[in-house]
């Protein structure tokens, strides 16, 4: 090509730029590399059909995941009963589903809550130092040296077993590592210029460091949560497993997998734990993807 | 443009001490003096350059005037038409009115934008804390800096990522004149930046001097830009001014050993021309530990017996009809008072 025709064509492209075609119109960045994401867009999909199904776990099965039914005991997967009987004859996709809805709650919101108290401590006392930041390290010490499965025993011998139990549990043993993660992020970061700048122009020490400093420490802190919402619904279904979690009337995909205790069941009836099992396994999977993929998004500093 | 009588800033006896913490109960066990006493005048209109080797204090200096780090001690004093402030003793509230006039302009220009912002994000908060409520006119606002200095407007819906360092320093001093001040801090300000670049940005100050009637304290390690830019020269070694004068009278008339140490290693691109270098043996001393006597003493070539022991004040000598300020026992000139 000659020089001269290349010159018309970026002579082209510069007109195009300034008369604004090239800008992108609307929408965030952020979200649009996120959706460039396979692997992302893969996590999102999986991540809304398990909750859809969750939610709209009506819909999809008549059958109610309580209900005993004593001539179905044991069944594998028929026409009737997709996912097979439990030993007690209820229907195993009702429980799946209906135990989604309890599972991601546990999971999601003890991650997300302690996410935001953990986050919330460590910016401002990561950002301002002195007395507050080491009152918050020790407590943080505190509470992370508490071995969880003791607290939990405690608790369900003091109050007894309840959802809401389970969930303080995780938030309180949860918040130390989101808290330590996003301080380490503020100490590094607080010493860029730009945060001196914003400090010349007298800015609120809250707006520096929630408003301004937080999004560049916001990457590392989106898949702490996704991972710890993985963790947490790993923990439910561990502790359910042991019998410690959800109390056993509430199905939650923990105490789906509680039969699979026995050896008898592992090896004859895999229908009552390998679905569920599946379930968990992609649900966890997907949240880590869309970890991964907000990571790459909310960095403006990575194109893609 | 420069006013003799009438001073922006007076800085008397400014120190600025960082405490040295060690053992289980960090008790402090010394004290690091990155500013020991320093007192200067910054008359308003001028370009004060502060020079120094790497780790004498300088952008100390710079960030102390700003309150970025507090004063151990001393009065940084802020006169304008009227009034007289000592900024050193106000508490955060009372320092607002003051940041609007004091900005600063930092060294390096890939951590003094906010990666995750838009240059309007990052320019905008400054604006609307300073009362400037409507988005469309913080819009305009930032175009018009941005234009001021050389950049296109549109360019303020663009990530710093997106541009060069010399871009991103001219961003940099938009966003220091964003709140109109009086005095800029320019903290090493075109250290960073190659030489072709330098002098566009050096420009640049130049003409938003002029057309604003800035104030600059002019921080630099580089004596050939502060020959080009500045009115008055301050050196600066381990925390304390050694020579204080007009940049031309720096340059013809040498007082301190210490200066002329630093003049002599000036690159001259002339083969004919030989010029002695005096070659100043190792570092700065720790500033935990400064020397007893003039901190300058171990490193200086004329050092004689009373500069082991003997402090020198920094003494004002007439030279050419102006100020000249040096502090060293060897200088053989009769003293103004």
């Amino acid at each position: 090509m000659t020089s001269r025709s290349l010159n018309k064509k970026f002579d082209k492209i510069l007109a195009r730029e300034e008369a604004g075609q090239l800008s992108s119109k609307g929408g965030s960045r952020a979200l649009k590399k996120l959706f460039n994401n396979r692997l992302a867009v893969v996590g999102i999909l999986l991540f809304a059909i398990i909750l859809l199904t969750a939610i709209f776990a009506p819909l999809i099965t008549d059958a109610d995941p309580l209900k005993i039914d004593l001539r179905n005991l044991s069944k594998p997967p028929t026409a009737e009963h997709w996912f097979g009987t439990d030993k007690t004859g209820r229907d195993i996709l009702a429980r799946v589903l209906y135990g989604g809805r309890v599972s991601i709650l546990v999971g999601l919101g003890s991650g997300i809550i302690s996410a935001i108290i953990g986050v919330l401590i460590g910016a401002y006392t990561g950002y301002k130092g002195g007395w507050p930041d080491i009152i918050a390290l020790r407590v943080s010490e505190l509470f992370m040296s508490f071995p969880q499965i003791i607290l939990v025993l405690l608790l369900v011998s003091i109050i007894g077993q309840s959802l809401i139990n389970l969930m303080i549990i995780f938030v309180l043993t949860g918040w130390g590592g989101m808290y330590r993660m996003t301080r380490a992020r503020m100490l590094s970061l607080r010493e860029e210029e730009y945060v001196q700048a914003l400090r010349s122009f007298g800015l609120s020490t809250a707006s520096i460091c929630y408003k301004h400093i937080l999004p560049n420490a916001l990457g590392p802190i989106m898949v702490n949560i996704t991972l710890s919402t993985a963790a947490f619904i790993l923990a439910e279904a561990g502790l359910s497993f042991l019998g410690l979690g959800v109390p056993a009337s509430i199905p939650t995909w923990g105490n789906i997998l509680n039969v699979a205790q026995e050896i008898r069941v592992l090896q004859n009836f895999w229908w009552m734990w390998l679905p569920v099992g599946l379930v968990i396994c992609l649900f966890v999977l997907s949240v880590n993807f869309i970890g991964d993929g907000l990571r790459d998004a909310t960095d403006p500093s990575q194109q893609g | 443009m420069q006013d003799d009588q009438n001073p922006i800033l007076t800085l008397r006896d400014v120190k600025t001490y960082f405490p040295v913490k060690a053992g289980i109960f960090k008790r402090t066990v010394a004290h690091v003096k990155a500013v020991d006493g320093v007192s200067l005048d910054i008359y308003r209109g001028e370009v004060l350059g502060l020079v120094g080797e790497s780790g004498c204090g300088k952008t100390t200096l710079g960030k102390t005037i700003l309150r970025l780090v507090e004063a151990t001690d001393g009065d940084i004093t802020y006169s304008s038409k009227n009034e007289k402030t000592n900024l050193a003793g106000l508490n955060n509230e009372e320092m607002l009115p003051f940041r609007k006039r004091l900005q600063i302009v930092f060294q390096d220009p890939h951590s003094s934008l906010n990666p995750a912002f838009t240059i309007f994000g990052s320019l905008q908060d400054p604006l609307k804390k300073y009362g400037i409520k409507s988005r469309k006119e913080r819009r305009k606002i930032i175009g018009d800096l941005l234009e001021s200095v050389n950049m296109r407007r549109e360019y303020m819906d663009r990530y710093p990522h997106e541009f060069s360092g010399g871009q991103r320093q001219r961003i940099g001093i938009a966003r220091a004149l964003s709140v109109e001040p009086e005095l800029i801090v320019c903290d090493e300000a075109v250290s960073a930046l190659d030489v072709s670049i330098q002098a566009q940005v050096l420009q640049l100050l130049m003409k938003l001097k002029n057309e604003r009637n800035l104030t600059y304290l002019f921080i630099t390690h580089d004596l050939s830009v502060t020959e080009y830019i500045c009115d008055r020269i301050a050196v600066m070694y381990l925390g304390r001014i050694v020579e204080l004068c007009r940049a031309e009278e720096l340059y013809s008339n040498t007082l301190h050993p210490y200066t002329e140490a630093l003049l002599s290693a000036i690159p001259v691109a002339d083969l004919d021309k030989q010029t002695k270098r005096i070659v100043l043996e190792g570092d700065v001393p720790s500033p935990v530990n400064p020397p007893s006597g003039c901190p300058f003493h171990p490193r200086c070539h004329k050092a004689i017996d009373v500069c082991k022991t003997q402090v020198p004040d920094l003494k004002s000598y007439n030279a050419n009809g102006a100020e000249h300020f040096a502090s060293c026992h060897l200088i053989d000139l009769p003293e103004t008072t």
